[in-house]
């Protein structure tokens, strides 16, 4: 007998229901819903509305695969998908007593209470929404009576047509790129995609998706198993030879814009790859990396302004001594805070980095560094008679930066350096004990990461053409910090996706911009709780983190000392 | 031993931090002595001397209140909980906007100051709790066995996502918080003439760090938290209940944050949702300097933090003639909180635990 648990379909949807509840009253509704996914029919308010009554009732219905009778699981989709739009209700009836909710809660608005009652009126429109959430509930919990064959498709296109329609920016600017306007018009409006693009795209990948159900998958499986060592050494040859042909020729395809939101990740992902070294490597927790982006771009603007504060030196000459700066810089810093261990040592970084703002905006060193007016006209690079100028250009520069970064982190990490580095993170006291010297590894994961960020820093205020104190607050680091640990602390890859998530994505919702930091918070916090390794772990720390799931912790892990604990490891 | 051998044993580390404490006592030396003897920058007379310890000391007081919750959280957990400044921020925000707006303008702030204000911390501590309380279950409870940094990321992303909330909530402008007409002006206490909102601010803060010094060391409640910073282990087989405790350490200095909040408003005159980040570092300094996990230190490290921030930018600062010395208030605490933790981690009236737990 299939009994199902009430007061968990109850709990879920009250759960989700007051968290419909926080994103409207905090006017993050009301601001998606100005964005159009799928022209007349979607907007990204309604979905944030309507996706959790469907996984309300997908959830409360169980996880159960097996054939089952249908009514039950139906009802409880019904109820927790109804249980989704009671908190909304609630609102829209506190709005229509409580008329100066305004003044308290500024987002509360008309216009909130119009989506949430399809502008039919309170009651009218409230007993609408309820009808609609518990449908949804029940198209939910309808989901696990479709065979799993079917369902799986299904769910995939269904995700991958929202996914298209949300970040439609990136389709519809190589479109731009190579197709006339009107035909572009057609399946793009300026914002999210028409009902003839979302339905190509829904049936095109239902259809792969089917077929690589039916068939695809296990060809595949077929072909991995015969296939020879060296057929797969050339497979990867090919692999790696399109993937740099499409490097090089990717601005062109991508356009102006996509360039620019490219360089803006080309130079997270460099300072990523720094901090990279430091936090995944050597497994100090620095707080206060941005002071190193500041120094390389502060030394590098100074030495090429044609302004005022600026020597106006050439870039290529500049860079490699702002570079060299942030080098010195973190050594500098590192020396005393090495014997520092785990969080001391973050929140000593941290205050390092606060320094540095504070004094970056001071007037004690506005005569150098030019206060809060900063430093204008930075110079920018030259190669022969070239100047670099677009963002094309800058892509090139930052893609050979990254590459280079990358080719260094990862002969470090498979050399010396990077064995001791992790020996020093896993344990520093076996690590010395076994002969490593402590000061020099941990100090040369400090200079290679500022030296990183420094470069990133130097290519900034050079693209930027301009650098601000502003632009080197705290929110970089933790910024940064998010990237790898989102990525997969210690993974190269990881780095790379992560800066592209955290950056890439937020830069094409670019009208979302107040929700970011929120959305960062969230997914901090959902990300450790869920998936700690990251998006795209390295091998060792896939084991690592999930190695006690496998064997349940014997009694004396259970009964370890707390400070067992302690290596200072994310 | 030859002259060489020598020279390779010296410890080139310990040989740049002697270089750096010694360039830091020269400076502060130099400074102190340029403006007291040869009168460098402004010129202060005692009264105004005294305006800044006396406004140190208040300032002083906030910093103690904040600084329990992390000292508390710390003693317990062994963890920074970063989001402690957002807790004070969530108390003050709710009560200015619910709270302290609306009777404020129906007239009941001037006609019943004193159930005003106890109406208004009321419901600051009782915000501050429940955002606490909700950040403990969700976000660091799961998280009790996992390596140490995790938590630490995890109050990082509750500290952003408690901002963002509020500001969604309420705005992003700079809200006014009212003073009862009575709180303003001066007074004069044992020949010392002090700002009515600055006394009240002191002696509220002492009152409330002595009740939770008692509650600590006298009710059964406080024994358990204690039992549990000592070890966890032990007190579940004492028949603790440890998540209890837990949620009652992060309650406690919860409230102690709310009622911060609110005198907070009653200094500065006003609430923005991004207030609780610097006030956050610096009360976390302030239990550094009194030794993290000791609550009378956290209360003096609170009090010493404040009257350096006040008298330090004026007398070494522009002794040693920095410009605008008021803008580099925050580099003083910063670089204090720097200091202590290189060269004394285990603060500077603390007990020596930090060498174990750091």
């Amino acid at each position: 007998m299939n009994a199902i648990d009430w007061r968990r379909a109850i709990r879920i949807g009250l759960v989700l229901g007051v968290a419909v509840l926080i994103a409207s009253v905090i006017g993050m509704v009301q601001t998606f819903d100005e964005r159009d996914m799928i022209e007349d029919i979607l907007t990204l308010g309604q979905l944030l509305l309507f996706a959790p009554a469907v996984y309300a009732g997908y959830s409360a219905a169980g996880k159960s695969e097996e054939r089952r009778v249908a009514a039950p699981p139906l009802l409880a989709g019904l109820l927790a998908g109804l249980l989704t739009g009671v908190p909304a209700v609630l609102l829209v009836g506190l709005a229509g007593w409580w008329t100066t909710i305004r003044d308290y809660f500024v987002n509360v608005s008309p216009q909130l209470i119009d989506i949430l009652t399809f502008g039919r009126g309170a009651l009218q429109g409230s007993l609408m929404l309820l009808a609609v959430m518990a449908v949804l509930g029940l198209i939910g919990a309808a989901i696990h009576l479709i065979p799993a064959r079917v369902r799986r498709p299904l769910v995939n296109a269904t995700l991958i047509t929202l996914i298209f329609s949300l970040f439609s920016d990136v389709p519809l600017n190589i479109a731009n790129q190579f197709l006339p306007r009107d035909i572009v018009r057609r399946f793009f409006p300026t914002k999210g995609v028409t009902q003839l693009a979302a339905v190509i795209v829904f049936a095109l990948s239902l259809a792969i998706a089917l077929w690589w159900e039916f068939s695809g998958r296990t060809r595949r499986q077929q072909r991995m198993a015969t296939i020879t060592a060296e057929q797969r050494r050339r497979n990867s040859l090919i692999v790696l030879a399109v993937s740099a042909v499409l490097l090089l020729v990717l601005p062109s395809i991508l356009g102006t814009f996509l360039t620019n939101v490219m360089t803006q990740v080309g130079t997270f992902i460099l300072m990523a790859l720094g901090l990279n070294i430091v936090v995944g490597f050597a497994g100090l927790l620095d707080l206060g990396y941005v002071a190193f982006f500041a120094v390389g771009a502060y030394v590098t603007a100074l030495l090429t302004s044609t302004g005022d504060l600026g020597l106006g030196i050439n870039f290529w000459i500049a860079m490699p001594i702002g570079v060299l700066a942030a080098v010195f810089f973190g050594i500098f810093l590192g020396i005393p805070v090495l014997r520092l261990r785990g969080d001391y040592l973050a929140i000593v970084t941290l205050g390092f980095g606060e320094i540095i703002r504070v004094l970056v905006r001071s007037d004690l060193l506005k005569p150098i560094i030019g206060g809060a007016q900063g430093i204008l006209d930075v110079g920018r690079p030259s190669i022969g008679p070239l100047t670099l100028v677009t963002p094309q250009h800058y892509y090139y520069l930052l893609l050979a930066a990254c590459l280079l970064a990358l080719f260094v982190s990862w002969r470090l990490r498979d050399g010396r350096a990077g064995r001791q580095w992790m020996a020093v993170r896993e344990d520093e006291d076996v690590a010395e004990a076994v002969g490593i010297n402590l000061v020099g590894t941990k100090l040369l994961a400090f200079a290679i990461g500022a030296g990183f960020a420094g470069l990133s820093g130097a290519i900034f205020g050079s693209r930027v053409g301009s650098v601000f104190p502003n632009s080197f607050e705290l929110l970089i680091s933790i910024n940064v910090l998010a990237i790898i640990i989102v990525g997969g602390v210690g993974s190269l890859p990881g780095v790379i996706l992560g800066a592209f998530v955290l950056v890439g994505l937020p830069e094409l919702l670019r009208e979302f911009v107040e929700f970011r930091l929120l959305i960062y918070g969230i997914l901090l916090i959902v990300m450790m709780l869920v998936r700690p390794e990251g998006l795209w772990p390295s091998a060792v720390r896939r084991r690592e983190m999930h190695a006690d799931e496998e064997s349940p912790p014997s009694v004396a892990e259970l009964e370890a000392p707390r400070h067992e604990a302690t290596q200072p490891m994310v | 031993m030859t002259l060489s051998q020598r020279l390779r044993d010296i410890d080139w580390i310990d040989v740049w931090l002697w270089i750096f404490r010694i360039l830091i006592i020269v400076g502060v030396v130099i400074g102190i002595v340029r403006k007291l003897f040869f009168g460098a920058g402004t010129a202060y007379g005692v009264d105004d001397w005294l305006d800044f310890f006396i406004s140190g000391l208040s300032q002083g007081g906030l910093y103690a209140l904040i600084a329990l919750g992390y000292t508390m959280v710390y003693g317990v957990l062994f963890m920074i909980n970063f989001a402690h400044g957002e807790f004070f921020m969530s108390g003050g925000m709710a009560a200015t906007y619910l709270v302290a707006s609306t009777l404020a303008a129906t007239g009941f702030m001037n006609e019943q100051p004193i159930i005003y204000l106890v109406l208004v911390m009321v419901f600051s501590v009782l915000t501050s709790m429940s955002v606490s309380l909700l950040t403990e279950r969700i976000a660091y409870r799961p998280l009790r066995r996992a390596p140490r940094l995790v938590p630490l990321i995890t109050a990082i992303g509750a500290s952003f996502f408690w901002q963002y909330i509020f500001r969604g909530f309420f705005g992003s402008a700079v809200k006014a918080f009212p003073v009862p007409t009575i709180l303003e002006g001066r007074v004069n206490v044992l020949g010392l003439d002090f700002l009515k909102v600055r006394l009240m601010v002191i002696i509220v803060s002492i009152v409330a760090l002595i009740a939770l010094y008692l509650f600590v060391q006298k009710t059964k409640t406080g024994k358990s938290i204690r039992a549990v910073a000592e070890d966890k282990d032990v007190a579940a087989l004492m028949g603790i209940d440890v998540d209890r405790a837990i949620a009652t350490t992060f309650a406690v200095g919860a409230m102690m944050a709310g009622i911060a909040a609110v005198l907070w408003g009653l200094v500065f005159k006003q609430v923005i949702f991004s207030m609780g980040f610097v006030p956050g570092i610096k009360a976390f300094t302030a239990a550094v300097l009194g030794g993290i996990g000791s609550i009378p230190g956290a209360a003096l490290g609170g009090f010493f933090l404040g009257v350096i921030e006040a008298v330090g930018p004026p007398l070494i600062l522009e002794g040693l003639g920095a410009p605008g010395a008021h803008q580099l208030k925050d580099v003083t605490a910063f670089l204090l909180l720097v200091l202590v933790l290189i060269f004394r981690p285990q603060g500077i009236i603390g007990e020596r635990l930090a060498e174990k737990k750091a």
